[in-house]
């Protein structure tokens, strides 16, 4: 068996990578790829701590419904970039800039 | 023989996830974070998560990643660029970015150092011998029931969101 702080080195990483994408890109579609990451990295926690509960897997049954609630809200953020980008034309979110329509 | 193929997958994820902060080309940032979630997929199977990461590749490589390539194609038609029409980002805060992540994985590093797992008990690595498809079922028929049905009503909702969201413009 995998030592469990290997899970979690691993899910430390791809978490601040994840924010470092963030912050640093300035496409609104890069953006969301950052906080897919976050969510992996979250899941890979999930599951891996669940090994040590093999009648119940919660861990693996919580990490079931992130992926759902990721897929979710991917859709709803996907469908928001592309009616920005209808009014704004274009996808850079330092150039989103102003509220009034 | 198990540590190196954990290895294998852990560089490859952290390896793409690093990818896809490094380059400006957004469709090569799609491709990396493909291959991330492969990596994650290959972890979850030698955590033994073998339903989950068939889920994982299903949804996340063959819905969301497609959907985010659909996102990039369809806002990148009207940028001034001359004769190359790359689909690429700039960056901004890059200082700030870099050490706001190396901040925050300096101090999960000495939390993940500093706790001692072995007061954990119950991994006798059972999990790796048998597939996780019936507990998962029988879980999410019992115990998970609630979430479950949640979970349906909430891609209703964004279903008719999204399709409303995105729809024609009224002009």
């Amino acid at each position: 068996m995998i030592p469990l702080e290997h899970f979690l080195f691993v899910s430390a990483a791809l978490f601040c990578i994840g924010v470092a994408i963030i912050i640093i890109k300035r496409n609104a579609i890069v953006v969301l790829m950052g906080i897919e990451l976050i969510l992996n990295a979250a899941n890979i926690n999930l599951v891996a701590f669940s090994q040590h509960d093999p009648h119940r897997i919660q861990g693996q049954m919580f990490a079931l419904f992130v992926i759902v609630v990721a897929a979710a809200e991917a859709a709803v953020a996907l469908a928001i970039v592309l009616k920005v980008y209808q009014h704004f034309r274009t996808a850079n979110v330092d150039e989103i800039s102003s509220m009034k329509y | 023989m198990l540590p190196y193929i954990f290895f294998a997958f852990a560089l490859l994820t952290v390896g793409s996830a690093l990818l896809i902060l490094l380059t400006k080309n957004v469709l090569y940032a799609a491709f990396s974070l493909l291959l991330t979630f492969l990596g994650v997929a290959g972890l979850y199977v030698l955590a033994g998560a073998d339903y989950l990461a068939i889920t994982q590749v299903m949804i996340y490589v063959g819905g969301i990643l497609v959907l985010m390539i659909f996102g990039v194609m369809l806002t990148n038609k009207d940028r001034e660029g001359g004769p190359d029409t790359t689909a690429t980002t700039q960056h901004h805060n890059q200082f700030m970015g870099t050490l706001a992540a190396i901040g925050l994985f300096t101090v999960l590093l000495i939390a993940i150092l500093k706790v001692n797992f072995s007061a954990l008990s119950g991994a006798s690595g059972s999990l790796l011998n048998q597939s996780s498809v019936a507990i998962t079922g029988i879980q999410l028929m019992t115990g998970f029931v609630l979430p479950f049905e949640v979970a349906a009503i909430l891609l209703m909702v964004a279903l008719i969101s999204a399709a409303y969201i995105a729809g024609k413009s009224k002009n």
